[in-house]
């Protein structure tokens, strides 16, 4: 079941001077799957995962997220769209400061005001215990170390049960260690609930574990790769 | 959108930014409390000096002013045609009685109106007063002692001796401090007054009294209209000015041009009128106060102002975290502007009581007004309304410093700040 469709999206970086970062891209996502986009610095790759992420709207082409059109659609309409159907976990951790970890994990959820106070902490808890971090949940998110922020981060973006978690180099800031645990669990999270997972990588490890591997060049899509059906590996 | 969260956005930022926050708190309490100071101390000099002049005047005040008759009396027979005209050279004011015509009825009359609080007859007159050779100008005025108390709180202006006594006996008078040290007398002398028509009594001092008006302590005293109209050889009815209170004070101008229509033969006067220049100047005093705490105010707004700004650039990763999680645009303009909120009303609340304890201080500070002036400490008003302005005020300025940062922040674009 296909999840998100994107169809000749190409974009233009204005400044300094007009260039055309993506040349028409085009791929399909189905459900429960956990794809890696690699490509050197400067490929687009993260481009294209900003303007998948509904937050960069100045694009041109079609964007698809669970069959709904979503061009033409207001900042505020993309903003509560995020906060139901999309998670993020990006690469430098980005957790409020001030709040607890417990706090930054239940902020998503009491923005969409879905469930009661009482239900959110309770499904905070069981996210943060998920990731194993649950020990932690009333420690100062500034007091933890950058492999505990972002494994409550991940915890964050799972809050609302989401249907697609996007990482932008979500281990990118990370040691060997702490990269092993997230990435278990952003493929736990696919496999076992069912959850689509979309990062971009630079780490070889971390794009070999994941189902498909897309590679950009230069604005283009140059190559898809299943690494686990004996694909080659990077 | 979901305030409950926002405010608990607001206030935790603000408690983990403490310094900053109690700064940019302390700009508004410093600036609502001298608003309060100043408004306060100016209100009550305001006040001070127009309760000095108003004790004593009245509302409206009627009385027959010495005029020229406008009619000659060769026009009588000899109406004016065409081009002849009567000129009169050297015309004198006609030789007139200063008394209201009436005056015991036209009183009762007017005090039966809805807007007047009272009326007081009054019998003025240029006297002489002797005490051994030298003659002191002055002037004498029978009063209805009960209710000049009533409108004029005469008895408030004695200094020694009481204002009753006036009642307890014939040819009793109570004279202004200053012309008492003038002729050199004190309670139970007696003092010579004579008229300008040469009409002579000799009247028993039972009070003296002080307005903290010098011209008017060197020249007044008081009497019954009895007394009065008995050392002007006049009948009961004798009254030359009726001086009217009335309930509502600013309609004293209005009331005074009605008055007027209906009493052609008698002169109408309004205090605002008699006054121009006391309430030109507490209109200056007002304006200058109004600036300065307008002044005061917009500097402790720039300081808030550049105090949000400030937060909100440190907080663009926290802001374009929030709205790449679902947080809103008008989410992010409400935790800024609550915070701002927050800041001006705990300022505010704060100036309001360091203001008033700093008011009550000046109100029980010694002022050496001298020795007419009837005040021992800085006149000192305390008016709720002067609060409750300085909270609207400093709600207001708050609301508008935040404004503008809080709606720069909805427009943060994440990805930029995301992707740094």
């Amino acid at each position: 079941m296909t999840i998100l469709k994107a169809d000749g999206i190409v974009k233009y970086f204005t400044e300094p001077e007009k260039f055309k970062v993506l040349k028409g891209v085009s791929f399909e996502v189905a459900k429960g799957e956990f794809l890696s986009i690699i490509g050197k610095s400067g490929c687009g790759k993260s481009t294209l995962l900003y303007i998948l992420s509904t937050m960069d709207t100045d694009y041109e082409g079609n964007l698809e997220i669970k069959g709904e059109n979503l061009r033409g659609k207001t900042q505020n309409e993309l903003a509560a769209f995020r906060g139901e159907n999309l998670g993020f976990v990006f690469q430098f951790h980005y957790l409020l400061p001030e709040f607890t970890a417990l706090q930054n994990v239940m902020m998503p959820a009491m923005k969409l005001g879905k469930y009661s106070n009482e239900e959110i902490e309770h499904r905070a808890i069981e996210k943060l215990k998920l990731v194993g971090m649950d020990e932690y949940a009333r420690k100062h998110a500034s007091k933890l170390s950058g492999g505990q922020q972002q494994r409550v981060a991940i915890a964050r973006a799972l809050v609302n049960d989401p249907a697609i978690i996007m990482g932008d180099e979500p281990t990118g800031n990370l040691d060997k260690a702490n990269s092993i645990k997230v990435f278990d669990i952003l493929s736990q999270l696919a496999h076992d609930n069912n959850q689509t997972i979309i990062t971009v990588t630079h780490d070889p490890d971390f794009a070999n574990g994941s189902d498909r591997i897309i590679e950009m060049e230069d604005g283009n899509i140059i190559g898809t790769h299943f690494p686990k059906q004996g694909a080659k590996q990077l | 959108m979901n305030w409950k969260l926002a405010f608990n956005i607001a206030v935790t930022h603000l408690v983990s930014k403490r310094r900053q926050s109690i700064i940019a708190m302390l700009g508004v309490t410093f600036g609502i409390s001298m608003f309060i100071i100043m408004i306060s101390f100016m209100t009550g000099v305001n006040q001070f000096t127009e309760d000095m002049a108003m004790d004593n005047t009245p509302h409206v005040r009627i009385y027959k002013p010495i005029e020229l008759e406008d009619k000659k009396i060769i026009s009588i027979d000899n109406p004016e045609k065409g081009n002849d005209w009567h000129v009169l050279l050297h015309q004198r004011p006609k030789n007139e009685l200063p008394k209201i015509k009436n005056g015991m009825m036209l009183m009762q009359q007017i005090e039966s109106m809805p807007e007047v609080l009272g009326v007081a007859p009054q019998i003025s007159s240029q006297v002489f007063f002797n005490n051994g050779p030298v003659q002191i100008p002055g002037t004498i005025n029978g009063i209805d002692v009960k209710k000049q108390k009533e409108l004029f709180a005469l008895d408030k202006k004695m200094d020694y001796g009481d204002l009753d006594d006036l009642l307890k006996g014939g040819d009793v008078i109570i004279i202004g401090k200053g012309l008492a040290k003038k002729t050199n007398v004190t309670l139970g002398d007696r003092v010579s007054v004579t008229t300008p028509e040469g009409n002579n009594l000799t009247l028993k001092i039972v009070g003296i009294f002080s307005y903290g008006i010098v011209s008017m302590d060197e020249s007044r005293c008081y009497a019954t209209l009895a007394t009065v109209q008995k050392i002007l050889g006049k009948d009961p009815s004798y009254v030359t000015d009726l001086n009217i209170k009335l309930k509502d004070i600013d309609g004293a101008r209005a009331f005074a041009a009605n008055l007027a229509n209906q009493l052609p033969e008698a002169h109408v006067e309004d205090w605002e009128t008699a006054n121009a220049s006391l309430l030109a100047g507490t209109a200056i005093r007002n304006i200058m106060t109004f600036v300065v705490c307008a002044t005061l105010l917009v500097v402790a707004g720039f300081g808030i102002y550049n105090i949000m700004n400030m937060n909100i650039v440190n907080k663009m990763k926290d802001i374009a975290i929030l709205k790449a999680t679902g947080f809103q645009g008008n989410d992010i303009t409400g935790i800024f502007l609550l915070q701002s909120l927050m800041i001006g009303v705990a300022g505010a609340l704060l100036g309001l009581v360091i203001g008033f304890f700093i008011s009550y201080l000046l109100s029980i500070t010694p002022f050496p007004a001298g020795e007419f002036f009837r005040i021992k400490t800085f006149p000192v008003n305390f008016n709720p309304m002067h609060y409750l302005t300085g909270v609207m005020f400093g709600f207001l300025t708050t609301l508008f410093a935040g404004y503008f940062p809080s709606k720069r922040a909805s427009k943060i674009d994440p990805v930029s700040i995301i992707r740094g």
